[in-house]
């Protein structure tokens, strides 16, 4: 059985795979950071200076697989792309996987291009379009939310594992032979149980702070009557 | 107040490394590791060379072997992968202990080890040496996007804030009677996450005002740069650890 965590160290994918990936993360980060501009008002900056440092503590915790022999983590492409959007969020999953690299060695530097691809990009991408997708279809309820939540919490750790499944079948270092359809299976397979967790907790947050603050739930934005003007409310009164 | 001190890895010291500005470490960090995923892996030699040089390092930012040794255990999943590849890998089979392994899977086994070793000592030799925040101000002195570094501040210092509402909560519950033991603490945290996240917002959105209200424009004020950019002399100085670990690789490219 394999054993993976989500952050690819150096060595596993080869160089120039790495790098076209690397290049690809850099257009795309760069096409993120034009639109966020426009996005990164004064309530969006403290939100998604706080979503990032909550992926960041949600990414050490490590579920342990036991039957697989595997840990893998929460990834939270879901959860920023709920309260901060695509743009903003994909930039939070991003700077936390830099953070990562950088400091605390976990993911390697060269393989950031690969990371960034795969948790940043396609999970905040993946999980943007179900959100949009599922809220125009669901009743707008706070159940609706919770679903909407924790269907695009959950896919979208499977997509951005299939992210690597890719990778190792474009560069993997070594040959697994008929083995990569079992890798494509493991993973699925295994980041969907993390998916489970990842949509629990991206559900009850999510849910919350739309209670308390509908204000500060990107998503929620475009379906909101733009009449009504939003006061912020201190603390937990409703 | 987190922002301005180090973070867990962080090795108070004053050597030759730490006073070296972070920019110049970064680049130089990033250029290593890329020299040394870029050397073949049948080079055996290249990567007891590339050791030394961290080694060497090492000694210069007074960090010690067994603190080096016990934080690159971050790295053990991945061992554990590479482990299981001699037998998952397809191709020549070898025979090794009376085990029939792949041959391809015993080298990129190595591989993983290898690389993956240099790589998290390389940036925990960083860490080691340079604060949280001189590594924002290094990447902001990269001209990297101000809309990333402005996350990343705000990130690093919300950790603390988010880490002291969790545990201002748990002294809340428990003083209500709540007396978890062991795994069952879990279970008031998972109810109290998203409290937990409305909560250290409100406090992190009154940090934001009241830095707004003090002239923050999205950049850190000059305070924070500190002693300046890197001088020239400096840029030399902290090159020779990436133009040897290229000349490594380029000689390991030639000869294999």
């Amino acid at each position: 059985m394999e054993t993976l965590a989500m952050h690819i160290s150096n060595g596993i994918i080869n160089g120039p795979v790495a790098a076209v990936f690397a290049a690809l993360a850099l257009a795309a980060l760069t096409f993120c950071v034009l639109r966020a501009r426009r996005d990164l008002d004064d309530r969006l900056a403290p939100m998604a200076g706080l979503v990032a440092a909550f992926i960041f503590a949600v990414q050490m915790l490590n579920f342990p697989i036991f039957t697989a022999g595997v840990s893998g983590h929460l990834l939270g492409g879901a959860l920023a792309a709920m309260l901060v959007g695509p743009w903003v969020g994909a930039l939070c999953v991003a700077v936390v996987l830099v953070v990562q690299a950088l400091i605390f060695g976990d993911g390697g530097v060269a393989m950031l291009g690969l990371n960034i691809t795969n948790m940043a990009l396609l999970g905040t991408a993946a999980a943007y379009l179900l959100i949009a997708l599922l809220l125009r279809v669901l009743p707008r309820t706070p159940a609706g939310l919770a679903v909407t939540a924790f269907v695009a919490a959950m896919l979208s750790v499977v997509v951005a594992s299939q992210g690597f499944v890719v990778q190792y079948w474009l560069g993997g270092t070594t040959d697994l032979g008929g083995n990569l359809a079992g890798l494509a299976g493991t993973m699925a397979g295994v980041h969907l149980l993390i998916g489970i967790g990842e949509g629990l907790i991206t559900a009850t947050t999510v849910l919350t702070v739309a209670k308390v603050r509908p204000d500060l739930v990107y998503a929620l934005r475009s379906l909101r009557t733009p009449a009504a003007p939003v006061v912020p409310v201190a603390g937990g009164v409703r | 107040m987190g922002a301005g001190h180090g973070h867990v890895l962080y090795r108070e010291s004053d050597s030759p490394v730490h006073r070296l500005p972070p920019e110049v470490k970064i680049v130089a960090m990033v250029v290593f590791t890329i020299a040394v995923v870029a050397t073949p892996r049948e080079a055996f030699w290249a990567f007891g060379a590339y050791a030394l040089l961290v080694a060497v390092v090492a000694a210069l930012a007074r960090v010690g072997p067994r603190w080096l040794l016990s934080r690159a255990l971050i790295e053990l999943p991945f061992v554990l992968f590479a482990v299981a590849l001699p037998f998952l890998g397809a191709g020549e089979r070898v025979e090794v202990l009376g085990l029939r392994l792949s041959e391809d899977g015993l080298h990129g086994a190595w591989n993983i080890l290898a690389k993956g070793t240099l790589g998290v000592l390389a940036s925990l030799l960083l860490a080691a040496t340079t604060t949280t925040r001189d590594l924002i101000v290094g990447l902001d002195r990269l001209h990297c996007p101000q809309v990333l570094t402005q996350i990343a501040t705000f990130m690093l210092r919300y950790l603390d804030v988010l880490v002291g509402e969790a545990r201002r909560m748990r002294v809340a519950r428990i003083s209500r009677g709540d007396d978890p033991r062991f795994l069952w603490q879990l279970r008031g945290f998972a109810a109290g996450i998203g409290a937990l996240f409305l909560r250290a917002f409100e406090r992190g959105e009154r940090v934001y005002l009241a830095m707004l209200s003090r002239g923050y424009t999205g950049r850190m004020p000059a305070v924070w740069q500190g002693d300046g950019a890197a001088t020239t002399g400096q840029w030399l100085v902290a090159a020779t650890v990436p133009v040897v670990a290229a000349s490594i690789a380029a000689t390991a490219v030639v000869l294999t």
